[in-house]
C-alpha cells in the first residue's frame, strides 16, 4: 500500500492512536455513566436517525434532497400527532392501543357530516375530535375509576371503534373529501415565500435564546448552579443548524407546510404543559409511582381520565391530517401497522413504557427514524415485509434500551 | 411500638389521611376532626413519613419535596424558587445530597430517607409521624436521622415515631404507646418503665387489649 511505503515519524503515528482511543474511552465513559442515571435525553435517538440517513443517502442520493425531505415532513404530521397524545398515556405508565381505530373513527364522522350531510368543515372538524376525546373519556372511565387493566380496555376500543367507523362509513366504502376545503389545506398548503421559514427559525432560536438566559440569570441572582455560558452556546448552535437546515430543505420545495408548522407548534405549547404547569407535574407524578402520587394528594383518577381524553383527542386531530394527506376517508383508515408504529415511534423517541420518563419531543424524533425507514425503502422498493421486519427490529432494541436503562437506574441508586 | 403485623403502618395512614379509618375519632388538639384525605392531615399541620417513603422515583429531589404544593409564578411552575428554597432547607437540616435535580431513583435509601423526612418539614407542620424511619438503614445513616428528630423536637415540634427498635426509642422518645393486634395495650413512660415491660407488652405477655389503657395518653 501507499501509506506504507513511507517510514511513518517513530512514536508519532501510535502517539495519536494513543490520543484518539484516550478521547474515545472518555466519551463512552461519560456516555455510559449519563445512561446509568437515566440522563441522555435524546442522544442515542439523534444518533440513529444520523445513521440511517446517512445509509439511506450512501445508497440512493434522492433521499436527503429537499423534495423527499419536505414529503417526508408532511407525510409524519398526523402520525407524529397521534404520537404526542399517545405520550400523555405513556408518561402515567398506562398504554393507550386505540388510537389507530380512534382516529380513522374521527376521519369518518368528518367525512360522513361534512360531505354527506353538508355540516360546515369547522362544525364537522370540530365534532369529530370532541368524539375522538369522548372515545378517550371512555376508555380513561375503565381504567382509572374501574380499574381494568389499560391494555385490555384499549385493545376492545381498538376493535369496538373500528366497528363504529364500519358502521358510520356504512356502504360507502370510502368517501372522498372536497380537495378545495379546510382539511384539504392541512398538508396541501405550503408558505412559499422564502422570508416566512427563516423568519420562524430565528424567532424560535431567539425564543430559546431569552428563555435560557433569562433563567440562568434567575438561577444566579438566587444563588444556585446554572448551565455554563458555553453549554447554553453550544445547544443555541445546535438548534439553529437544525432549524435553519430545515428552514433551507423547505425553501428548496415549495416552502414551508402548513402541516409542519402546526405539529411543532403543538409539540412546543404541550411540552411546556409537561414541564412546567402543575397538570404535566402530576402525570410524572403518576408514572414514577401512582400511590406516591396519591399520597401527596393528587387526584389520582382525574388525572388519568384526562390523559386518556388527551389521547384520544389527539388521535382524532391526527386523524384528520392522515384524511387530509390523501383527501379520503375508507374502510382501511388508521388500521393496518399505524397503532404498532405510532407506540414505536414514542418508544424510540425515549418515552418509557413504565412510564414517568419522556418528552412531547419523542414523537417528533421517533416518528422521523419510523417515516425516514419506510420513505427510504420505498425509494429503495423494499418491499413492505422487509420494512415491517425492520420496523419490528428497531422497536425491540428501543424498547430492550428501556428496560436495561431503567435496570442500570435502579441498581445505581441502590449501590 | 409493636410487632410485626401490629397495625402500626395502618394506623400511621389512617392519621395521614392516605387510608382513612371506617370508624372511631381523631382528636387534634382536644378537637374531633375529619381526615379523609392527605390534604385534610397537611392542612392540620400532620406530616408523614412513610414506611416506602412514598417518594415518585422518577422525579427530582426538589420536584419531590413540592410534590402537590407546587410554587407557582404567573401560573407557571417556579422551579428556580423551588430549588432555592429546597437547598436551603436541605442546607439547614444538615443533608447533604450532591445534585438536587437527580431523579430519586438514582439515590442511597439514607439519601431518600432524607429527602422523606425534609419533605414531611417543608410545609412548616406541627407534628410529624415517622414510620420506621431508620429500619432501612446503617447505623451511620440511622444515627443522621435520630439527629433529625432530635433537632425537630428542639424547634418545637410533635413527634411521632413507629420503631422496633427499643434502642432507638430509649434514644429520643419520652412516651411509649404499644400496639399489638391493631388495639392499643399500653402507654409507657420510656425514662421509668422497665424495658421488660415495654417488651412483654409488645409480644403479648401482658395483654391490655381487652381492658381499659393502663393509664390514658398524657
Ligand atoms: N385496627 C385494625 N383492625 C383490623 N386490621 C388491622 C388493624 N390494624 C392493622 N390491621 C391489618 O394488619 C395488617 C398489618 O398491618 P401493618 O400496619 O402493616 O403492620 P405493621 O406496620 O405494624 O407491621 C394489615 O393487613 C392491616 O390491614
Ligand atoms: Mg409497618
Amino acid at each position: 500500500m501507499a501509506v506504507n511505503d513511507r517510514e511513518p515519524p517513530p512514536g508519532g503515528a501510535t502517539r495519536y492512536l494513543r490520543e484518539c482511543l484516550r478521547l474515545l474511552r472518555w466519551g463512552a465513559g461519560t456516555l455510559v455513566t449519563a445512561w446509568r442515571v437515566g440522563r441522555t435525553g435524546s442522544l442515542p435517538v439523534v444518533l440513529g436517525l444520523v445513521v440511517i440517513w446517512i445509509v439511506f443517502e450512501s445508497i440512493d442520493t434522492d433521499f436527503l434532497s429537499a423534495r423527499n425531505l419536505s414529503n417526508l415532513s408532511v407525510d409524519l404530521v398526523g402520525m407524529g400527532l397521534i404520537t404526542v397524545g399517545v405520550i400523555f398515556v405513556l408518561l402515567v405508565g398506562d398504554i393507550d392501543l386505540s388510537v389507530g381505530s380512534v382516529s380513522g373513527l374521527a376521519g369518518a364522522i368528518f367525512a360522513q357530516l361534512n360531505v354527506n350531510a353538508g355540516v360546515p368543515e369547522w362544525l364537522a372538524c370540530l365534532i369529530a375530535v370532541l368524539g375522538g376525546a369522548a372515545a378517550g373519556a371512555v376508555h380513561g372511565f375503565f381504567v382509572a375509576r374501574l380499574g381494568v387493566p389499560a391494555f385490555v380496555v384499549t385493545l376492545a376500543g381498538l376493535l369496538a371503534w373500528n366497528g363504529l367507523m364500519l358502521f358510520i362509513l356504512d356502504t360507502h366504502g370510502s368517501i372522498n373529501l372536497d380537495d378545495q376545503g379546510l382539511v384539504a389545506t392541512l398538508t396541501n398548503h405550503y408558505f412559499g415565500n422564502a422570508l416566512i421559514p427563516l423568519g420562524l427559525a430565528a424567532l424560535g432560536l431567539a425564543a430559546y435564546l431569552a428563555v435560557a438566559l433569562l433563567g440562568r440569570r434567575r438561577r444566579t441572582v438566587a444563588g444556585l448552579p446554572g448551565p455554563t455560558l458555553g453549554a447554553v452556546a453550544v445547544r443555541a448552535g445546535l438548534l439553529g443548524a437544525v432549524l435553519f437546515g430545515a428552514a433551507g430543505v423547505f425553501i428548496g420545495f415549495r416552502g414551508l407546510p402548513l402541516s409542519v408548522l402546526i405539529l411543532l407548534v403543538t409539540l412546543a405549547v404541550l411540552d411546556f404543559v409537561l414541564r412546567r404547569t402543575t397538570y404535566g407535574r402530576k402525570i410524572f407524578a403518576l408514572g414514577g409511582g401512582i400511590e406516591a402520587a396519591r399520597r401527596a394528594g393528587i387526584a389520582v383518577e382525574a388525572v388519568r381520565m384526562s390523559v386518556f381524553t388527551v389521547s384520544g383527542a389527539m388521535a382524532a386531530v391526527g386523524g384528520l391530517f392522515l384524511a387530509s394527506r390523501i383527501t379520503s376517508v375508507g374502510q382501511t383508515s388508521g388500521q393496518g401497522d399505524l397503532v404498532i408504529d405510532v407506540i414505536a415511534a414514542a418508544v424510540i423517541g425515549g418515552v418509557s413504557l413504565f412510564g414517568g420518563r419522556g418528552t412531547t419531543w419523542a414523537a417528533l424524533l421517533g416518528v422521523l427514524v419510523i417515516q425516514s425507514i419506510a420513505s427510504g425503502m420505498a425509494l429503495l422498493g423494499v418491499q413492505v415485509a422487509v420494512q415491517f421486519m425492520i420496523t419490528g427490529s428497531v422497536l425491540l432494541a428501543a424498547v430492550v434500551l428501556d428496560s436495561l436503562s431503567r435496570r442500570a437506574q435502579r441498581s445505581h441508586g441502590r449501590a | 411500638m409493636g410487632d410485626n403485623g401490629a397495625g402500626k403502618s395502618t394506623l400511621v395512614r389512617v392519621i395521614a389521611g392516605a387510608d382513612p379509618a371506617d370508624k372511631g375519632v381523631i382528636e387534634w388538639k382536644g378537637e374531633p376532626v375529619r381526615v379523609h384525605r392527605p390534604q385534610d392531615a397537611r392542612a392540620l399541620g400532620i406530616a408523614t413519613v412513610y414506611q416506602d417513603l412514598a417518594l415518585c422515583e422518577n422525579l427530582d429531589v426538589v420536584g419531590n419535596l413540592y410534590l402537590g404544593r407546587e410554587v407557582h409564578r404567573a401560573g407557571v411552575l417556579d422551579e428556580v424558587e423551588m430549588e432555592r428554597r429546597a437547598s436551603e432547607l436541605l442546607g439547614s437540616l444538615a443533608i447533604r445530597i450532591p445534585d438536587l435535580r437527580a431523579p430519586v431513583a438514582t439515590l442511597s435509601s439514607g439519601q431518600r430517607q432524607s429527602v422523606a423526612v425534609s419533605r414531611a418539614l417543608l410545609g412548616a407542620p406541627e407534628a410529624v409521624v415517622l414510620d420506621e424511619p431508620t429500619a432501612a438503614l446503617g447505623i451511620e445513616q440511622a444515627t443522621h436521622i435520630l439527629d433529625l428528630i432530635e433537632q425537630m423536637r428542639e424547634r418545637g415540634l410533635a413527634v411521632l415515631i413507629v420503631s422496633h427498635n427499643l434502642g432507638d426509642i430509649k434514644a429520643v422518645a419520652d412516651q411509649v404507646a404499644v400496639l399489638r393486634l391493631g388495639r392499643n395495650n399500653g402507654f409507657f413512660d420510656v425514662n421509668t418503665t422497665p424495658q421488660e415491660q415495654i417488651i412483654a407488652s409488645i409480644t403479648g405477655a401482658t395483654d391490655n387489649t381487652g381492658r381499659k389503657p393502663v393509664r390514658p395518653w398524657p
